[in-house]
Order: C-alpha cells, then structure tokens, then sequence
C-alpha cells in the first residue's frame, strides 16, 4: 500500500483539533470520522466548505447485540481533483429508543435518495428530510423494517416434502 | 380562465392543472411509475414511484456466502453485467487483502470495456426508441449483439458472466477471440459513422434533443450525478482517471466532456465514450503480459488433476474448495468503478463470518433517481421521454 495522501491527514488532523472528534485516515485515500449525532452538522458545513460537494452512499447498520443504529456518510468531491481521490467515512450512532437523526439534505442535496431509503429500510428518522416517505417497498408492505437484523428472511429447502 | 397566446393564431389556450401517470406499463418507462404533476404542458413536479423490480440485494446478501454472492449481484443490470460483478470483487479483494496478477488485470479492463461499448449501444437504441426512431432501436441491439458474442467466447456466458472471482479471472483469451475483437473494431467505426448520419445529426433527433433537460455544471454536483450525465455538464471526473484499477493506468485514453449539460450533450458523450473504449481495447489485446490468471495464494489450492485437465488443456480456472465459504477478517472495505452508466460503489462490513454482515450497493441509476425528479420541473410534458432516455436511467439496477 503506498503513502496515505498528505492533504487527506492534515484535513483530519485539523478536524480533530477544531471539533475535537475522532477521525483517522485508513489507507491511502480513505478516512473515517466519527461523531456525535448532535454536532455532525456542523462539521457537515466544515467539510463542504473545505470541497468536499457530494454524498456517494447514505448507509443503515442495525447492532442488534448493543441496540443501535449506525448510519455512513459516504462523502467525497467532483470539483476538486484532489479531494476526488478521497472517500471519508462519516459515521455516527444512536440507541434503538432515539432513532432520529438530523438530515444533512441542507449541506447536500444528493443525501435525498439514500435517507429516504434508510427510512424506509430500517426505520430511522431523518429530520428535515423534505419527503420522508416510502420509496422501494410494496404500498401494503407490513411488519418490521426489512434491513433490521430482526427481520428473518424465510429460506425455501431445495427439497420440498411430500404432502401427507 | 381563458387566455389567447398571439392573436394571430386564433386559438383560444386553456390552462389546464392536472396530474398524469406514466407507466409502470407506459412504453416509455420502463418499470417505473412517473406521476407527473402538470399545468398546461409545462411539467411542475414529477414523483418517480421506483421499485417495482426491487430484489433485495442487500437484504440477501446477509444468508449468502460471499461466493453465491455474485450472480445474484450481477443481476440489477444485466447489461452491464462485468462491472457489477467486478467492484464487488474489487470489495471482497481489500477484505481479503489478495494481490491479483498483472494479466487478470488487463483481461479485467478488456471485458469491462467490451461491456461499456454494448451497454453504450443498448443505452443508445432505448433512447431512438423513446423518440419515436426504430431504426436506431435496432441498430443499437444488433451492434450490441458483436459485443455480446465476444463476452460469450470470453465468458462463456451471454448477460450474466460471473467472470471475475476473487484474485483473478476464470478464463484466459485465445487468440481465436483476439481476432473476433479486432474485427468488431473496425465494423464498429464504420457503424458508428452511420449512427452519426441516421441519428446523432438526423435534424429531427437534434430538434428532441438540443437544449432539453439542460443540467449545469453546479447542479450536477450538487445533485450528485453520475458518469457520462455528468461528464456531459462539464465535470471531469471518472473513476478510471481519478482512482484507477484494472490495468487503467497503463493504457492511453482520454475522457470525453461537454459543458452544454443537455440531452444532445449526453448523446454525444456517450457515442465518443464508445471510441474511447475500443482505443483501450486496441492497446490491451497489443499490450497484454504473460502470465498467470489467478493469484498464486488460490492457484496452488487447485489439486494437480484438474489443473492439467482445465488449465494445461483449456487454459480454464477451477474453483479450489477456499472459495466454498472463506471467511475474510474483520472489517470493512469501499471500492469504486466506473461502470457503464457510472460510479458504482461497494460498501462491504465484515463480521469474520463467511457472510458480509452489510453489503451496500450504490449503483449509478439509484444516484440518478434524484437527478431525474429535479430536470423534469419545469420541462414540456413532450420532452419527458427525451430527459428519461438520455439519461440512460436503467430500472432494475437503480432498485437492486
């Protein structure tokens, strides 16, 4: 694996300095950040002023073993060459009785698709989403939010018993 | 309320609100409902109703091997088949941490631009269709179908390859299929001189296409667009330039781009793409090294009859007992790759079991769900199908 990028280490040193979060580079051009969810706007703001103008990936986990939720910013920038290299992990969590976090459509619009979807796939709240609803899912779809770790999935055998 | 547009037409125009559905059966839709809000002609808001070839990837890929994984992943876009399989692989390879040898690299670019070509050609031909031009419709499936031979001889599989496996490819090139490739080559320029007579100057087609759905260079990232809908709003930005994999960096090519941002723009940037990828496909066949297909850690699992049965004779991979369940360590891996009809990323959290405890599939249509609600406001009803086929948007793939 070659050096990690330089531009990338001193952006989260400064990160870690200004916020006082955690963040690290792993890999040449990947790092994560972790965070609050009460502050994760305005470090959003931060990193959309230094370049970073676009979401990848909006991603649900479920932990079902300490009843949380984790959701994944993926961020990364078109108009900066440099920072395009680059893939930073936003992270933050909450437990299973609050699972409401703040969205971030007002510092990039391209969350739209992919909030919506965690909604509806696992159950967590986005406020200020401007259209929080169904996307995927049958329009008579019920039960537990399919992505949860609760959600089983009914495996068919390959051979089918004989009615009696 | 009754208004008169120009007196000298004569003809009384009723503004009229309404809202209209398009699809999921609508010809021009494809499996997506498109609820249109309108007032008169001009389209005021659109609700894109996805999901109607939904499969659940992600959910499945929690009771599937990392292996069994991946004709089920290949399946949202079938037409682009080599690309989905391929950033998965590239996903499973940083878990597992295998290097892959320098020919599976090349021979990795070499079905992955064959594969663009033909999903450029079937891009193409939906959108003649779209735009009422049948010629181009057929035109763009039979040229697609020189590509889609080639990937059979490759492969040994039409749409869905399943051709790359972790630390390598299944099946070596023979020289029988370096020929084929040469000659669609130069059938192919000589096509695509026709595509430019019959469609891309055909005054009726430029007249659908010019100025409609105009995207800017901010609006496109702000959007999140993708690909060539975005290398078309005057972006430069591709995965094989920005973060390149395969054997990308060893072969010359350059990355077509416009600033005008409309349908026409993307028209084009796709047709020059097409050339782009045989120029790569030229230099793979005359640059290709010696050498193995398969990494040396999984290689020498192979038991040594069936090495001289598969490989000495048909210079084939069989599959070592590793690859029935492996169990990669703990963590987590992004990959990205320039797809067809984009950026198509991979998230993949490892649990140390031989199942991914998350798979993330961001595919370029699911980033183009957003793209495609924000051109229509404000566009003529007319020109929804023209906005919908130039952005190459592909059902299944944007559901997963």
């Amino acid at each position: 694996m070659s050096a990690p990028n330089d531009n990338l280490a001193k952006i989260i040193q400064d990160l870690n300095s200004k916020f006082k979060v955690n963040g690290k580079v792993e890999g040449t051009n990947r790092a994560t950040i972790i965070v609050d969810k009460s502050q994760i706007l305005e470090i959003a703001n931060y990193l959309k002023q230094i370049g970073f103008d676009h979401v990848k990936a909006v991603t649900g986990i479920d932990y079902p073993e300490t009843e949380e939720f984790e959701v994944v910013y993926h961020i990364s920038s078109y108009s900066d060459l440099a920072l395009a290299k680059v893939i930073v992990a936003l992270r933050e969590k909450t437990s299973y009785k609050d699972p409401v976090f703040p969205s971030l459509f007002k510092v990039w619009e391209s969350v739209w698709t992919g909030e919506r979807e965690t909604y509806e796939m696992l159950g967590i709240v986005f406020e200020g989403h401007p259209e929080l609803r169904r996307m995927f899912l049958d329009e008579d779809f019920e039960g537990v939010y399919p992505l949860r770790k609760s959600y089983k999935l009914k495996q068919e055998g390959v051979f089918v018993d004989k009615p009696a | 309320m009754t208004s008169q547009l120009e007196p000298s037409f004569g003809v009384e125009i009723i503004p009229v609100e309404g809202e209209l559905n398009v699809g999921p059966q609508h010809p021009g839709s494809g499996h997506m409902r498109i609820y249109v809000k309108l007032n008169g002609d001009i389209i005021e808001d659109v609700d894109l109703d996805v999901g109607y070839v939904h499969r659940s990837v992600e959910k499945l890929s929690e009771v599937r091997n990392y292996m069994h994984l991946i004709p089920l992943i290949e399946r949202p876009a079938i037409l682009d088949s080599i690309h989905m399989n391929l950033g998965y692989i590239m996903a499973v390879e940083k878990i597992l941490n295998v290097d892959v040898p320098e020919r599976a690299q090349y021979l990795r670019t070499l079905v992955a631009e064959v594969n663009r070509i033909a999903s450029h050609l079937y891009g193409m031909g939906i959108l003649a269709i779209f735009l009422g031009h049948s010629t181009g419709f057929m035109w763009g499936f039979g040229d697609r179908e020189v590509w889609v031979e080639i990937l059979q001889a490759i492969t040994g599989a039409r749409v869905t390859n399943s051709y790359i496996i972790p630390g390598g490819v299944r099946r070596d090139l023979t020289p029988a299929i370096k020929e084929m490739i040469e000659k669609a080559i130069v059938y192919q320029r000589k096509k695509i001189q026709d595509w430019y007579k019959i469609l891309v100057n055909n005054p009726n087609i430029r007249a659908r296409l010019e100025n409609v759905g105009v995207m800017s260079k901010e609006n496109a990232i702000k959007w999140g667009a993708v690909g060539p809908n975005l290398r078309a709003s005057g972006v430069y930005y591709d995965v094989r330039k920005i973060e390149p994999y395969g054997a990308y960096d060893k072969v010359d090519f350059e990355i077509p781009m416009y600033k005008e941002g409309d349908a026409y723009a993307r028209t084009l940037v796709r047709f020059e793409e097409m050339e782009q990828s045989m120029r790569i496909l030229e230099q793979v066949i005359k640059q290709i090294p010696d050498g193995n297909i398969l990494s040396d850690r999984f290689f020498k699992q192979i038991p040594p009859v069936r090495l001289k049965k598969w490989w000495e004779g048909q210079r084939r991979v069989v599959f070592p007992g590793y690859y029935a369940s492996f169990r990669p360590p703990k963590g987590e891996a992004i990959s990205r790759v320039e797809a067809g009809r984009g950026e198509l990323a991979y998230y993949i959290i490892s649990d140390g079991s031989p199942k991914p405890y998350r798979l993330r599939m961001i595919t370029p249509s699911y980033r183009l769900i957003y793209v495609f609600k924000e051109l229509c406001k404000g566009a003529r009803y007319a020109d929804l199908v023209a906005i919908y086929g130039s952005l190459d948007y592909f059902p299944p793939e944007a559901d997963r």
